[in-house]
């Protein structure tokens, strides 16, 4: 088809209550941000229950904090960094019509995020084993952290700072849970997300005319990605330098 | 048809700041800074890679003013439950009301 046809008769892929194939993609990209903004009002309750609690009780939230393993935190972080850039490179592969690059980073995307998934089990399960799944969660094995005391640097225990208490710890690992849980279960929507958009990609469905849902889905993944940006120094570093003082 | 394609090089760029803002938060958190300090070092490092973030990888800056709108209006609302709930937890010891 020559442009003059395309404009007559229209993209396969231009639904009929648009006029052509730019103001779908705008209304597409218009509704992801709308959508977005809800879910950052989502999220945004928890970071407030976050800054509340901490607030009240720093002591005991920098104490919680010293224990979560900064190294898988930080590992983390970056794993999810380099999975927003291959998304916004197989958007731009998507844009300028390179069918393979396009699939090559969707998979590497796919591949990151499984990646955080699992570097993040192996975190849950460090907690499980230091009973610090709060609550009881977990049938049997309610909440209850061993203290360390003066001078024992086992790092399986809870070092309490001054003035913290084992309930107020209690709480954050509440929040903790709670917000990356909440952060785990938007990355496991989104490699959903991704394995959707590898099979329309793989038979060739995107185009540099169409390509809103890999724009789309990326828009969604940037985001969770923001929010683990602002999650990781919250919750991991908030303490480190009153132990070191 | 006039969609912004942002470069390779924008893209990389934007990656690797996004890196070492990383490694500056982390090397951030083991440094005493006087006060509250370290909060606002941490959350002034979060801020400027989510806007990275948000302008390039999510094409903002490229965006028609109205998704800028929308945008603003998340911060918008944001404000306002901060600001409202901690009005009130923040000021509740300032006056005495005698009970």
């Amino acid at each position: 088809m020559d442009a003059t046809t395309e404009q007559l008769h229209g993209h396969r892929s231009l639904q009929h209550h648009f006029e052509n194939m730019e103001q779908q993609r705008e209304a597409g990209t218009l509704g992801m941000w709308v959508f977005l903004v809800t879910e950052i009002m989502f999220f945004g309750g928890m970071f407030l229950a976050y800054t509340l609690y901490r607030s009240a009780y720093p002591q005991a939230f920098a104490s919680a904090s010293n224990h979560l393993d900064i190294t898988l935190g930080a590992l983390n972080t970056g794993v999810l960094i380099f999975s927003s850039f291959t998304m916004a490179m197989a958007v731009y592969f998507t844009q300028t019509g390179k069918p393979r690059p396009q699939v090559i980073c969707l998979v590497l995307t796919l591949l990151l995020g499984l990646t955080f998934l699992g570097i993040k089990a192996v975190e849950y399960h460090d907690k499980y084993n230091d009973h610090l799944i709060p609550g009881r969660l977990i049938p049997g094995r309610p909440f209850g952290p061993e203290v360390a005391q003066e001078g024992d640097h086992d790092p399986h225990k809870l070092h309490l700072l001054p003035g913290a208490t084992v309930r107020q710890v209690e709480l954050f690992y509440w929040i903790y849970f709670a917000m990356t849980g909440m952060h785990a279960l938007h990355m496991i929507i989104g490699a959903g997300l991704l394995t959707f958009l590898l099979i329309f990609s793989l038979k060739g469905r995107f185009d540099p005319e169409y390509h809103s849902p890999v724009e789309v889905i990326g828009l969604y993944w940037h985001f969770v990605d923001i929010i683990w940006i602002f999650l990781f120094p919250l919750l991991y570093l908030l303490g480190r330098h009153l132990e070191h003082v | 048809m006039s969609e912004h394609i942002v470069s390779v090089r924008v893209y990389v760029t934007i990656f690797l700041l996004l890196l070492l803002g990383t490694g500056l938060t982390v090397a951030a958190a083991f440094v005493e800074f006087p006060g509250k300090l370290n909060t606002v070092v941490a959350l002034t490092i979060a801020v400027t890679k989510a806007t990275f973030v948000v302008l390039y990888f999510m094409h903002l800056r490229y965006s028609s003013r109205l998704v800028w709108v929308i945008v603003a209006s998340a911060l918008f609302w944001m404000a306002i439950l901060f600001a409202l709930t901690f009005s009130d937890y923040l000021t509740r010891g300032w006056i005495s009301v005698g009970y």
